[in-house]
């Protein structure tokens, strides 16, 4: 993984909701087969840490947020759509 | 919640009820900003004195911008609003807030696409903030036929709160209507309200009580003259005076006489000019004698000088309540009170005045309106329909007689005073106003070089009458004396007579005895013929 082309993606959950566990099933599901060895994925629980939504502007839950490459896409949603997702992060289905 | 179009004051009301919140009852506050940036809103309000910046620093108020564009997000299956939940519950813990506004909780709907779900969060936001304990105020725009534009006073119904920014003759008034409010007796009018440096003031329409406390006290309207014409002790304190009339009748000469006496007494008064600049009208009462200068530099006399079309009657009205509760003056001047005419129509104009004899009864202080009257003065009506309001109304006048203009003054009426019912002469000179009796005499009311003429023509007949008794009285001492002499003449032809009389009497006296003696004689003689004639038988 090179810092240059790597996709850097945050994901925003509240908690241990159905939603929150979907989000993150559906993202790893998808870096796997879209983004192999080219992304690190965060996961912020806000429950835990209400200060960060301020600061990545969250108002949904979840959100996905796209850091890097710029610029700043951001994904709301529990990602079960994938085609939306990969147009979200502009991600070319391989 | 809060509604109302574009620009009619939306986050600053909720702004003001964030700080008065935090300063005064010690209720820290969250404000949730979705379109202005925190550091904007902060500036912004600035202009109206709120140092939220302070507030901020104090942790007495939480400013949270939620920024949503909708070129970034893209969606993708199902979500809520718990960043918003969480963002806003994270504040009102910072702070410990009692009180929260979201303004303008609408954008959320441009932003995101999925109403059912931002419709559902939204009534689970509100019953939240309930359970919160916390009063919350949403702002939304106003929408056609509705007050929201998505309807949002459906989730939040505890009260409602219309406001409206109106342009009515070029004027712009805001409004202010409570829809509802749950379980409280609100008032269902429109209410005026002003934003100023000071911030929000909203006033009542009218205080629906008649309760004014009646002074027996009496001050003096700066002209003796015109005292004496008031029972020779001048107005009641705290009621209203009209004074009307034509222009350069001299309203603002008795005003100013007025707002001088008051500061004689050491008493604050507020001079509201509407027409002449303050410099302007101490100038020209120079020249009649009275330094309002030295008042104003002791701090007794305030002038306020505003156009009347500068801003809205509410505004004017709002400015002046102000201005009266900080000066806490005990003589107010409004002169004139006609030029409002100009900022708004005549209900208007009147109800305002209403409010504000209304107003300043209630605070006991002495109003003086002059009015600016129109073609003949005897028409005794006011364009605003407001003399019935006033306590005392002077009329000045201008009668045109012999070529030449003079000022005229009358008591219409003054409550509770014997006052006099004359027409005087109002004469301005260097050492202030004057009231000359005028004459009243067959050829009807006379002023200025009538009356002067007039009074030399009196004066004339005065002098010709004095003559004329001086002369009778001569002649009567003359007659008098020419009767002692006929007497005189009289008693001495008496005594001539008298004296003859008496002559003819020694005559006839002296002439009777010697009758008798001759008589005698005689006998004696015929005696000693009758013994010779017997002697000789």
């Amino acid at each position: 993984m090179t810092e240059q082309d790597g996709y850097n993606l945050r994901l925003y959950v509240a908690g241990q909701t159905p939603k929150s566990l979907n989000a993150i099933a559906n993202l790893k599901k998808l870096c796997e087969k879209h983004l192999t060895g080219r992304y690190t994925i965060e996961v912020i629980d806000l429950m835990k840490d209400p200060a960060l939504a301020q600061r990545d502007q969250i108002v949904a839950i979840p959100t996905l947020i796209r850091q890097l490459p710029e610029p700043l896409k951001r994904i709301i949603g529990d990602l079960s759509n994938a085609e939306k997702v990969l147009v979200g992060l502009d991600i070319a289905p391989t | 919640m809060l509604c109302g179009s574009a620009g009619c004051g939306k986050t600053l009301f909720s702004m003001t009820f964030l700080y008065n919140g935090a300063t005064q009852f010690d209720e820290p506050g969250v404000f949730i900003a979705f379109e202005e940036q925190p550091e904007d809103l902060v500036k912004n309000v600035g202009s109206l004195s709120y140092d939220i910046q302070r507030l901020i620093d104090e942790k007495k108020l939480a400013v949270d911008h939620i920024h949503i564009d909708r070129n970034e997000i893209e969606e993708s299956g199902e979500y809520d609003l718990d960043g918003l939940f969480i963002r806003l519950g994270f504040a009102i813990d910072s702070v410990k807030a009692k009180r929260v506004v979201i303004d303008t909780i609408e954008t959320l709907f441009g932003g995101l696409d999925n109403e059912a779900v931002l419709r559902s969060e939204l009534r689970r936001l509100f019953e939240w903030l309930k359970e919160k304990g916390v009063t919350a105020i949403i702002t939304g725009e106003r929408g056609d036929g509705q007050l929201t534009r998505y309807g949002l006073e459906e989730y939040v119904a505890d009260c409602v709160i219309l406001l409206d920014n109106r342009v009515q003759e070029q004027l712009s008034t805001r409004r202010l209507r409570i829809v509802k409010y749950r379980g409280s007796a609100h008032g269902t009018n429109e209410y005026p309200f002003i934003i100023d440096e000071q911030g929000i003031t909203v006033m009542p329409v009218t205080s629906a009580g008649l309760a004014h406390d009646a002074s027996t006290e009496r001050i003096s309207s700066g002209i003796p003259d015109l005292d004496a014409m008031l029972e020779g002790k001048g107005y009641f304190k705290g009621s209203s005076i009209l004074i009307s009339g034509m222009a350069g009748s001299g309203k603002s000469t008795t005003s100013a006489h007025f707002a001088d006496a008051a500061c004689a007494r050491g008493e604050r008064c507020i001079y509201f000019a509407m027409e002449e600049s303050p410099a302007q009208i101490m100038r020209n009462m120079k020249s009649i004698g009275l330094d309002l200068q030295h008042w104003v530099d002791k701090g007794l006399l305030k002038f306020s000088a505003r156009r009347p079309n500068l801003y809205g009657l509410e505004t004017h009205l709002a400015a002046m309540h102000r201005e009266v509760r900080e000066f806490d003056p005990a003589a107010v001047v409004v002169d004139p009170m006609s030029a409002l005419m100009s900022a708004g129509v005549t209900t208007d104009v009147q109800s305002m005045i209403l409010r504000l004899v209304d107003f300043l009864k209630s605070r006991g202080i002495t109003a003086l309106f002059t009015n600016l009257g129109h073609g003949q003065a005897e028409s005794a009506t006011t364009e605003m329909q407001i003399s019935s309001l006033m306590d005392v109304w002077l009329l000045l006048y201008n009668r045109e007689t012999n070529g030449e203009h003079n000022r005229q003054l009358y008591l219409i009426k003054s409550r509770g005073m014997a006052h006099s019912n004359q027409v005087r002469e109002f004469i301005m000179s260097r050492d202030g106003i004057k009231l000359r009796e005028a004459y009243i005499g067959p050829e009807g009311v006379l002023t200025g070089s009538a009356r002067l003429a007039q009074e030399a023509k009196e004066k004339a007949a005065a002098l010709d009458r004095q003559q004329e008794i001086e002369r009778r009285n001569r002649d009567i001492a003359r007659k008098r004396r020419e009767i002692a002499a006929q007497i005189e003449a009289l008693q001495a032809e008496l005594d001539g007579e008298v004296a003859e009389a008496s002559l003819l009497t020694e005559q006839a006296d002296a002439s009777r005895e010697q009758l008798d003696a001759d008589r005698t004689a005689m006998a004696a003689i015929r005696q000693v013929s009758s013994r010779a004639k017997a002697k000789a038988k």
